[in-house]
Order: C-alpha cells, then sequence, then structure tokens
C-alpha cells in the first residue's frame, strides 16, 4: 500500500467512526487542514552538476543535499542552529576542540545506524586528494587541523583532525578558534556519507537505487537535465514529523518559461526574472515574494599595475563611488527590494552591525557634488576626460546596470565608461589576470558572519581581483578572528574600504520568488535561503 | 558498391582523428577551463583535480589517452562538470529522447513539406500554391525560440492542454510542442526544394511525352516525376536528419527535454572537455554515416549514378 493509499484509507476509517463526512488530516502544531496532496516542485537553473556531499559545490546542490542528508547541525527557518545528527556540542575553553554527541536513534536509509566513525570517513574523503573535492577547501576554512596538509598531500587524511571517540562521541580539532565551526556543519561539505556504498559503486554510487543517504527524503529518481524526485526517508529519525511526501526538482534553463509553467500550475516555486517583481508582487501579492538573501554586488577597482593610473588616486576611486546613485539601480533597474550597499557585508549578516559610512548619510545631491569637486581636485574635468573600461559577464542584468552606470559616469563627471562583456570562463580569466580598470563581482556569504565577506578585500586573497593592499585592514581582520566580539574590528575594516574606496559597492541582494500560498513552513527568515521540505508543509486550499 | 562503401569508411577513420585532434586544439586554445571559477580554487586543490581527470599530462598524451579510451573501450570519459555522470551516461539518457522527438519531427516534416511541395507545384500560381509556399515562408521566417514561448502560451498557460516541458519518459503530450518546435522550419525548407526541383522536372520532356501518351496525372507524378523531383532533396535530407536527431539547443534548453542538444552549447560554455569531445565525435560519426547512405540511396534512386 502507498502512503497515499494509506492516508487515504485512514481518513475513511476515521470518517466511519467518527460520523464526519469529510476528515482532514491536520497539522500537529498550527492545527491547519493539510492538503492530501503533499507534495513539493521547484525550479533548478541547470541540471545538477553533482549530489554527492563531498563534491557539491553550488547553492542548488546544497539544497538536495541538506534534504537527501542531514548534518551535525540543521538550520530553523530563522537560520538558527538546532541539533541534526548531534544532540548537542561542547567547545574547548580555547575554542579549538569542538565534541559532538550524536542522536543514538539515527539511521541510514538502508537502516544502519549512524555513528561517529561515518563523519570522521565523509570528512577524509572531502581532503583526501584522490577525491580531488572542489570544496576540499572548505575544510581548510574550517581551520580543520591538518586539512590544508593532507590536500597538498603531504600528510595522509587519517591525520585530519577529527575522530570517533566512540559510537556516538565525535571530537574535532581546529587550528584557530573559529566561532562559526558548528555553523559551517550544515553544509554539504561536512554531510555523512556512507562507506560501504561508495566502496561498492565508486562514482555511481549517487545514482537511483545506489545510493544510501541519511536526510529526511531518499533518492527516487535523477534524469541528467530533466528532473530529480525525492521521497521520505521511513529510516529518517524525525519521520513521524515529516509532512511533505516528495520534493521534486526541475530543470527549466528559461526563467520565463519556469514561471509561465509556475503559472500554469506546474510548480510550487520559481525565480522571478529581473524587473518583474513589482507586477507580481501587484498581481499575486501573496505568491511573490522577496527576502534578504545575503550576497553583495560591487565593482572592483583594479589598483595593480595594469589598471588606469588615474585609479591609484583615492579621489577619482571615491568620486567614482559618490556618483552613483544606487536608488536607481534598486528602484528602476532591478526592482526586486534590493538594499543600496555602500559597504561590502550585507546588512542581515547574522551578528552584523551596520558600520557608520559617512557617504551613505548623504542626500546623492551632496554626493555628486563631492564627486565632481574630487574629480576636479584630482585634476580630470571636460578638458581632460577620464577613460575607463568596465568588465562584465555576458548577461541582461549586468548590462542594464553598466549601462546606467556608464550614463552616470559621462553625465556627472564626463568620464568615458566603455563596456565589455566576456562569456563568463573568459570572464574570469580576463579579471583574474587584471586586464580591466573596473570588473563586475558578487560575493555570497559562504557562511553567516560578516568575515565571509570582509576576508575577501585581504592582501593576497584570491577573490581580490583588484590587488588592493591595507596593512591595517589586514591587521584587524587577522585579529578579528581571535576575539570574543570581533563587531568593532569589522566596523572599523568596513570604514577602511569607505576611506579607500577599493571597490564600488552597488546593492545587497534578495531573493525574488514565487511560492505557491498554499506551501507553509517556507524559511523566509533564514538569510542564506537554506531550506528543509521537511520543514514544509502543503495546506488545504 | 561493396568497394565504394569500404573506401568511403577508410576515409572516415582518419577524418575522425583528425576531428578529434582539431577539437582538443580549438578546446584549449579557448580561454578559461573546466574548473575556473568565481571563487578561484586554491593551487594544492587545483593540482589535485587535474590530477584526478589527467589535465596535468603534456597536450600529446592527453590526446593519445582520451583517443585510446574511446576506441579501445568506447569510454569518453567523466563530465568535468556533471561529475556524478560520465559522458556515456550522459549520451545514454540524453540520444534516446533527441532520437525519438528527432526522428518523429523528421518524418512530419518530410511527410507535410513533400506533400505542400508537390501540391505548390502541380497547381503552380494557383491559390493552392500561393497558400502553400504562404504556409512555408511562415515556418521558415519563425525561429524555434519564437515560436516555442509561443506554444508552451497557447497549449499550456492558456489551453492548459500540454505539459510546459518535461520528457516523461516520452510521453506523447510531453512530445508535441518539442516536435513542432524541431520540425517546423525544416518541413518549410524541404517543400521549398521540393516545389523547385518539382517544377523542373514537370517542364523536362519526359513529362511532356507522359502526358502526350495520355497517361493519368496522378501516376505521372507519383511514378514518372517524384522520384527525380526528389533527388536534390535527398542530399539535403542526409546532414538534416543528423541535425534533428541530434536534437536542437533550443528545443533541449527550452522544454527541458533532457536530450543531448543543449550539450552542444553547454559544454562548451562550461568548458567541459570531455563532454565537447563526446558529442563532437557523435555527431561526426552520425554525420559520415548518413552521407554515406545518402549516397547509395541515390544510386538506388537513379541508375545513372554509379557507386
Amino acid at each position: 500500500m502507498t502512503i497515499r493509499a494509506a492516508l487515504t484509507a485512514t481518513a475513511a476509517i476515521y470518517a466511519l467512526t467518527t460520523g464526519f463526512a469529510l476528515a482532514e488530516a491536520m497539522h500537529p502544531v498550527t492545527g491547519e487542514k493539510l492538503s492530501e496532496n503533499q507534495t513539493y516542485t521547484y525550479r533548478d537553473l541547470d541540471s545538477l552538476p553533482s549530489i554527492d556531499p563531498q563534491l557539491i559545490e553550488d547553492s542548488a546542490g546544497h539544497d538536495i543535499a541538506r534534504n537527501l542528508f542531514e548534518g551535525l547541525m540543521n538550520q530553523n527557518e530563522k537560520g538558527d542552529l538546532v541539533p541534526g545528527v548531534a544532540e548537542s556540542f561542547t567547545v574547548s575553553p580555547d575554542n579549538k576542540t569542538y565534541t559532538f554527541i550524536l542522536r543514538k536513534d539515527a539511521k541510514w536509509s538502508n537502516g544502519d545506524p549512524i555513528a561517529a566513525g561515518d563523519f570522521v570517513y565523509a570528512w577524509q574523503r572531502a581532503v583526501d586528494p584522490a577525491t580531488a573535492s572542489n570544496y576540499a577547501w572548505y575544510m581548510e576554512l574550517a581551520t580543520m587541523k591538518n586539512a590544508a596538509e593532507i590536500v597538498a598531500g603531504t600528510m595522509t587524511p587519517d591525520q585530519l583532525g577529527v575522530k570517533a571517540v566512540d559510537d556516538y562521541t565525535l571530537e574535532v580539532q581546529l587550528n584557530e578558534p573559529t566561532p562559526f565551526f558548528a555553523e559551517m556543519t550544515t553544509y554539504a561539505t561536512m554531510f555523512p556519507t556512507h562507506k560501504a556504498t561508495i566502496e561498492k559503486f565508486g562514482a555511481d554510487w549517487t545514482k537511483p537505487g545506489n545510493m544510501v543517504s541519511n536526510g529526511a527524503y531518499m533518492l527516487s529518481e535523477m534524469i541528467p537535465a530533466e528532473k530529480l524526485v525525492m521521497v521520505r526517508n521511513p529510516n529518517y529519525w524525525d519521520n513521524a514529523n515529516t509532512i511533505i511526501e516528495q520534493v521534486t526538482s526541475l530543470v527549466i534553463n528559461d526563467e520565463n518559461l519556469a514561471l509561465t509553467r509556475y503559472q500554469a500550475g506546474e510548480l510550487d516555486k520559481t525565480d522571478i526574472p529581473i524587473g518583474q517583481y513589482p507586477d507580481l508582487e501587484a498581481s499575486d501579492p501573496d505568491a511573490a515574494t522577496s527576502v534578504p538573501n545575503l550576497c553583495t554586488y560591487y565593482y572592483t577597482v583594479n589598483l595593480s599595475d595594469s589598471g588606469n593610473p588615474a585609479l591609484k588616486d583615492v579621489r577619482v576611486r571615491k568620486a567614482l563611488s559618490y556618483m552613483l546613485d544606487r536608488d536607481v539601480f534598486v528602484n528602476s533597474v532591478l526592482k526586486g527590494g534590493q538594499y543600496p550597499a555602500y559597504n561590502l557585508t550585507h546588512q542581515y549578516t547574522a551578528g552584523f552591525t551596520m558600520p557608520d559610512i559617512d557617504y551613505a548619510g548623504w542626500t546623492q545631491a551632496e554626493r555628486d557634488a563631492k564627486a565632481v569637486e574630487l574629480m576636479t581636485e584630482a585634476g580630470y574635468g571636460p578638458d581632460k576626460p577620464l577613460d575607463l573600461t568596465l568588465i562584465y559577464n555576458t548577461s541582461d542584468a549586468h548590462k542594464a546596470l553598466a549601462t546606467v552606470v556608464a550614463q552616470m559616469a559621462r553625465q556627472k563627471l564626463g568620464v568615458n565608461v566603455t563596456l565589455a562583456n566576456y562569456e563568463w570562463k573568459t570572464y574570469l580569466e580576463v579579471r583574474s589576470q587584471q586586464q580591466f580598470d573596473l570588473a563586475r563581482y558578487a560575493w555570497c556569504g559562504d557562511y553567516n558572519e560578516a568575515s565571509t565577506f570582509l576576508n575577501i578585500m585581504t592582501t593576497g586573497n584570491e577573490a581580490n581581483d583588484g590587488k588592493w593592499s591595507n596593512a591595517e585592514y589586514d591587521a584587524l581582520m587577522a585579529e578579528a578572528k581571535t576575539l570574543a566580539d570581533p563587531g568593532p574590528n569589522y566596523t572599523k575594516a568596513e570604514q577602511i574600504m569607505a576611506a579607500e574606496m577599493p571597490i564600488l559597492p552597488l546593492y545587497q541582494y534578495t531573493s525574488n520568488f514565487m511560492l505557491d500560498p498554499s506551501i507553509k513552513g517556507y524559511p523566509y527568515d533564514n538569510v542564506q535561503n537554506n531550506w528543509y521540505a521537511k520543514d514544509m508543509y502543503r495546506i488545504a486550499e | 558498391m561493396f568497394n565504394f562503401i569500404a573506401r568511403r569508411l577508410a576515409v572516415a577513420i582518419p577524418t575522425i582523428l583528425i576531428l578529434i585532434v582539431a577539437s582538443f586544439m580549438l578546446m584549449y586554445s579557448a580561454p578559461g577551463g573546466p574548473f575556473t571559477r568565481e571563487r578561484k580554487l586554491p593551487p594544492e586543490v587545483l593540482a589535485n583535480i587535474e590530477a584526478k581527470y589527467g589535465l596535468d599530462k603534456p597536450l600529446p598524451t592527453q590526446i593519445v589517452n582520451y583517443t585510446w579510451g574511446v576506441v579501445a573501450h568506447f569510454d569518453f570519459g567523466p563530465s568535468f562538470k556533471y561529475k556524478d555522470q560520465s559522458v556515456n551516461d550522459l549520451i545514454a539518457s540524453g540520444f534516446p529522447v533527441t532520437l525519438t522527438y528527432g526522428s518523429i519531427g523528421f518524418v512530419l516534416a518530410v511527410l507535410i513539406g513533400v506533400g505542400l511541395g508537390v501540391t505548390a507545384a502541380i497547381a503552380q500560381n494557383s491559390w493552392l500554391d500561393y497558400m502553400a509556399v504562404g504556409i512555408s515562408i511562415g515556418a521558415q521566417v519563425l525561429p524555434n525560440f519564437v515560436l516555442a514561448p509561443i506554444l508552451v502560451l497557447v497549449f499550456t498557460l492558456w489551453l492548459g492542454w500540454l505539459p510546459g516541458g518535461g520528457w516523461n519518459g516520452g510521453a506523447w503530450p510531453n512530445l508535441v510542442m518539442p516536435v513542432i518546435a524541431l520540425a517546423t522550419s525544416y518541413m518549410a525548407s524541404i517543400a521549398r526544394i521540393t516545389r523547385s526541383s518539382m517544377l523542373e522536372v514537370l517542364n523536362a520532356n519526359f513529362i511532356r511525352t507522359a502526358r502526350a501518351k495520355g497517361l493519368p496525372t496522378r501516376r505521372i507524378i507519383l511514378r514518372h516525376a517524384l522520384k527525380p523531383a526528389l533527388l536534390p532533396l535527398l542530399s539535403y535530407l542526409g546532414p538534416v536528419f543528423v541535425a534533428m536527431i541530434t536534437g536542437s539547443v533550443i528545443v533541449d534548453m527550452y522544454f527541458s527535454t533532457g536530450g543531448i542538444g543543449q550539450y552542444f552549447v553547454n559544454s562548451a560554455l562550461n568548458r567541459d572537455y570531455s563532454v565537447i569531445m563526446g558529442i563532437t565525435i557523435l555527431l561526426g560519426v552520425l554525420t559520415i554515416t548518413f552521407n554515406l547512405v545518402v549516397d547509395i540511396l541515390y544510386a538506388w534512386i537513379d541508375p545513372k549514378i554509379r557507386l
């Protein structure tokens, strides 16, 4: 008997015994009437590169992994940490040793119990050069002891700083105090994987029928470039409280088509194409959603030798930033409730207090006046115009913004901005070789703490393609790692950037999507948009 | 005939080898690589990945290893982007899809196209001719990236008759729109080629003779005119058949059919070297095969042609 049939039968018996004609299931906590159709279908842009937790590197893959697998900790609807496979954890006084106590009722989808050794296996697998995971650096970011040496091949995977004290106690050694370590266990890279299955099937272990997982769902169907279907895992420890029966990801490349298919009732959730949010919000306010998303969009200034010499003058950089009318970007181009940005860290980052940035408080007229003044001081004007090249990867949205920026620069400062767009991989190459004056950048938080943004501007960081270097900034960020309250350091770091302007912040992201109003439990307040289908349900219409 | 086929096959092998080497060179000359990321990989991580995929070896060694894998084990290697799939997996799951909707589309395009073309030629300069020519020009100027959204709007959103995408194992409601979107412009070309070559044949002396003998028009068209009129079409249909059964980027991406057509573009954008190679070789082999088939058909239709 299928679960649906079982439910129907139960409802029928209930109706017979109580005399009600119709008896619908109710949500155990809220008491809302539940729909008989407990499915959730959403759109993904592209085929999933991988659903192997240790190989996943994109957010779409993480969405799948959070439902198929479960790490030590989970996030709740606000993004706060709640127990997953671990019931609790303790941290040593020096903040360098974490001890996780695992729940005893957690099982794999094949019924095997989950032991601390499964985590040890998975984490060693993540750093093992033989696995060759793109995300091996994630274990280095977590500052796990010996992770960097193992990735570099000078130590063996079994020397990683993690061990199973017993079946239900996992001890982790870190090189440095890492306040966000427990949060990092909610990411796919640190999810457990089933050793016997991987050893049996090799690279084919992620195929339906082979995969053994430990999350609330298990893999039922996976057709490249078409869809992925997950169904309830009866062996999941909290299966009794799971309501959604089936989760489906449909690959739909074209976001306008996805929207049409949403409107035709084929999808419960899809992204809103740029600029369409206001119309959809007006026509379908219960479904159209705009929530903060931990990413910041900016132009990085090339301060290396190959950049325009004029950009070495801080007055020019400030003038360029001041003249950007960010309200135009968010209100007239993007129109999805995005926030104007005057700093790098997203304002909804956990524990982050927005710093006092001087020019953020000015009116645009004041900023424009100051910009003209600074440009004149720097020796540029109508008789000596500045020519700059702004590069971006091919996309309508980037083009729309860049066009507006070029227009503003010409009108306000007489600066000629030449736009150059490149196909994605070429773009990354051109940008990393500093062949630009200004380059589009967007950074999304790897974890929900300000250092995930601010670290990228330290000297020599791989994402610092503008090659900005500031000793005071580097020192502040290095010191922040050791502080109980790094907040003041972050504020100071942001203020140094506002004074030096190595980047021109444009806006902070929101996620704009349509979500069928009958779907409840979606974590709107989780700024990383990390959703768990086990916490969601569909109410009866 | 046998010698001809043997000779053609002998030429095909070096052709494929040249194709492999040329594709490899072009692929490697494109900036960036399969592991170029917005978030740059640390050098030691990149080194491990390149070692795993053999990308750390010199280019000639890579070409030889790759070619040996293909020839000896029929192994096209792992996809660099879709890490859970090998190229063999991707082709095995995607090619049956495009083969299905491509073949159906091909048959429809030929039947309707030839029908329209013949009708137009027989009734030259009548309203039937104008209508047939009008339909085929209309179909030709409507590119499939415009046609596809219109189809979805009408049949999915407004009428609610057909699913807006997906393959669903090739169920007929999922087939309708991909087939129409793929076949329409080919159908138009076929109609136009058929019409002009049919007109030429109908003015030929042997047709006049047949008419003079008093043969019924139906018999003249079907038995005497159609075969020679289809010869020019045949050389067009060889490459068209290959193009149709390997799908279309627009159709596969737009309708999420899971077909291999999409990999022509996105494997190049992703610098997914092994997928680019797999698709190129597949297309190369199919093209060579069907050009050969067309040549053999030519000889069968026209006895004047000796192989």
